[in-house]
């Protein structure tokens, strides 16, 4: 049974799979409509989203298959003090693959240990968040037609960014790529990352300026300071607007650069940004659709052949 | 000072002196029956001081929890009065039950049951993490 855990569950070579596959989808999506038909989505929310669930929910609906779930845990039987795990081999006799977001980190693991369906992990807590990583993966590659030699900047919360954890760890598989890591020290990411960084000889730097990082970076991916991974309000409120990006900063960025951003935004991209060409977050919106059909297309498919 | 020798059962020797109170809790000896020896800083050429643990009786020791502890500990296995087998250790790769994730954020502080499994990161530095949510724990 495939799940999709952690993004390095898929290999290189899986990713450009499903990378691919969604090209397809995008450029002929009358030729999917059906693939799926007769087949159940479920969509387990125990923590809100607006743009993951959706697009799940959507991804299945376009490939002619059906969806069900809950879109947040006291919908769900978590508020009578059901297990995830009871949760999971329950909801395995009702849908055919589940998409789950749970607060809690590795609770996707936990959970594909008793599922009967495969599972994917649509945001662990502050951990990890592979799907928003294939989206990220085929909105650079749709960009710059390449996933090697670049230098990838990370800014924000890149403590508990889980779009940033999965990012790095795919991107870092790719020959020639550098990070620039900006944070402030609070946010830096965790040792764990880094150290594996360290150990692949993979070139990074940890700087606390967007500006001094502009210059040479190709893809600029900003992050939201998450009030909800903080135990200390006051803590929030004093890091949430450490960076905004607006087009002052843009002055010495390259003229190919690609803006990214997972979304929600709050404050920390300007909407005067949102006109510049280099600005792709909405496109990853767009993309994040494509990529989950192929996505459930293929751990659907690796099931039948099983 | 003179412990009997055992006829059969299992001898834990070169143990770093003072760690066999943690290894007796760690293997729950203390819900054996049979005769058990603690022996503590015992002279050794090699290690200067070390503990050894007797056990009289052939029960089932898990190696992981023992090489986690201590990867230089021998396990001597005894019949007939002989050592029979020696069993040198290492740090294992994978650790069921031994040592729990400190993060509250993990989901082993929240579901009831789940096993705490941790993987070795990094031998070198004797790191396990986390194998759900990838926090380490440096041994020591």
């Amino acid at each position: 049974m495939r799940h999709l855990i952690d993004i390095t569950d898929f290999s290189v070579e899986e990713i450009t799979g499903v990378l691919d596959l969604a090209d397809k989808m995008i450029a002929n999506p009358a030729a999917y409509r059906d693939t799926m038909h007769g087949r159940i989505l479920a969509t387990l929310f125990f923590e809100p989203s607006t743009r993951t669930r959706l697009s799940f929910e959507s991804a299945m609906l376009s490939l002619g298959g059906s969806v069900l779930g809950f879109a947040s845990a006291d919908s769900s039987s978590a508020a009578k003090g059901e297990s995830l795990t009871d949760t999971i081999r329950t909801v395995g006799c009702y849908a055919d693959i589940i998409a789950m977001r749970h607060p809690k980190e590795g609770a996707p693991m936990a959970g594909s240990f008793k599922s009967s369906v495969p599972i994917i992990n649509a945001g662990d807590g502050g951990h990890n968040h592979p799907t928003q990583t294939l989206t990220d993966l085929m909105t650079i590659r749709r960009e710059k037609g390449r996933l090697d030699r670049m230098t990838v900047g990370l800014c924000g919360d890149l403590k508990f960014g889980r779009t940033v954890h999965s990012l790095i760890g795919a991107m870092s598989r790719y020959e020639g790529v550098e990070f620039v890591l900006i944070s402030p020290p609070e946010l830096r990411v965790p040792g764990y990352i880094t150290q594996g960084l360290r150990d692949r000889g993979i070139p990074f730097c940890e700087v606390e300026t967007m500006e001094e990082a502009m210059p040479r970076l190709d893809v600029l991916y900003m992050t939201r300071v998450q009030r909800e991974r903080f135990f200390n309000e006051a803590d929030y409120v004093r890091l949430k607007d450490t960076y905004i990006l607006d087009p002052e900063k843009l002055r010495d960025a390259k003229a190919d650069l690609s803006i990214m951003h997972p979304l929600p935004r709050v404050n920390e991209i300007s909407v005067r940004v949102d006109d510049d060409p280099r600005a792709v977050y909405f496109k990853q919106v767009r993309n994040g659709r494509f990529v989950r059909m192929a996505l459930i297309t293929t751990l659907l498919e690796a099931c039948d052949e099983h | 000072m003179n412990i009997d020798s055992i006829k059969r059962g299992i001898v834990l020797d070169h143990i770093r002196a003072g760690r066999s109170m943690e290894i007796y809790k760690y293997l729950h000896l203390d819900e054996l029956e049979c005769s058990v020896a603690i022996i503590k800083n015992v002279k050794s050429n090699a290690m200067g001081r070390k503990d050894i643990i007797k056990i009289d009786e052939d029960i089932t020791i898990d190696l992981d929890v023992l090489g986690y502890i201590d990867p230089g500990i021998t396990v001597n296995i005894i019949e007939d009065g002989r050592i029979v087998e020696k069993k040198h250790l290492e740090l294992p790769q994978r650790l069921v039950n031994v040592i729990r994730c400190k993060n509250p954020r993990c989901i082993t502080s929240a579901e009831p049951g789940l096993d705490q499994i941790f993987r070795l990161a990094d031998r070198e530095r004797q790191v396990y993490r986390c194998i759900y949510c990838d926090t380490e724990k440096k041994k020591g």
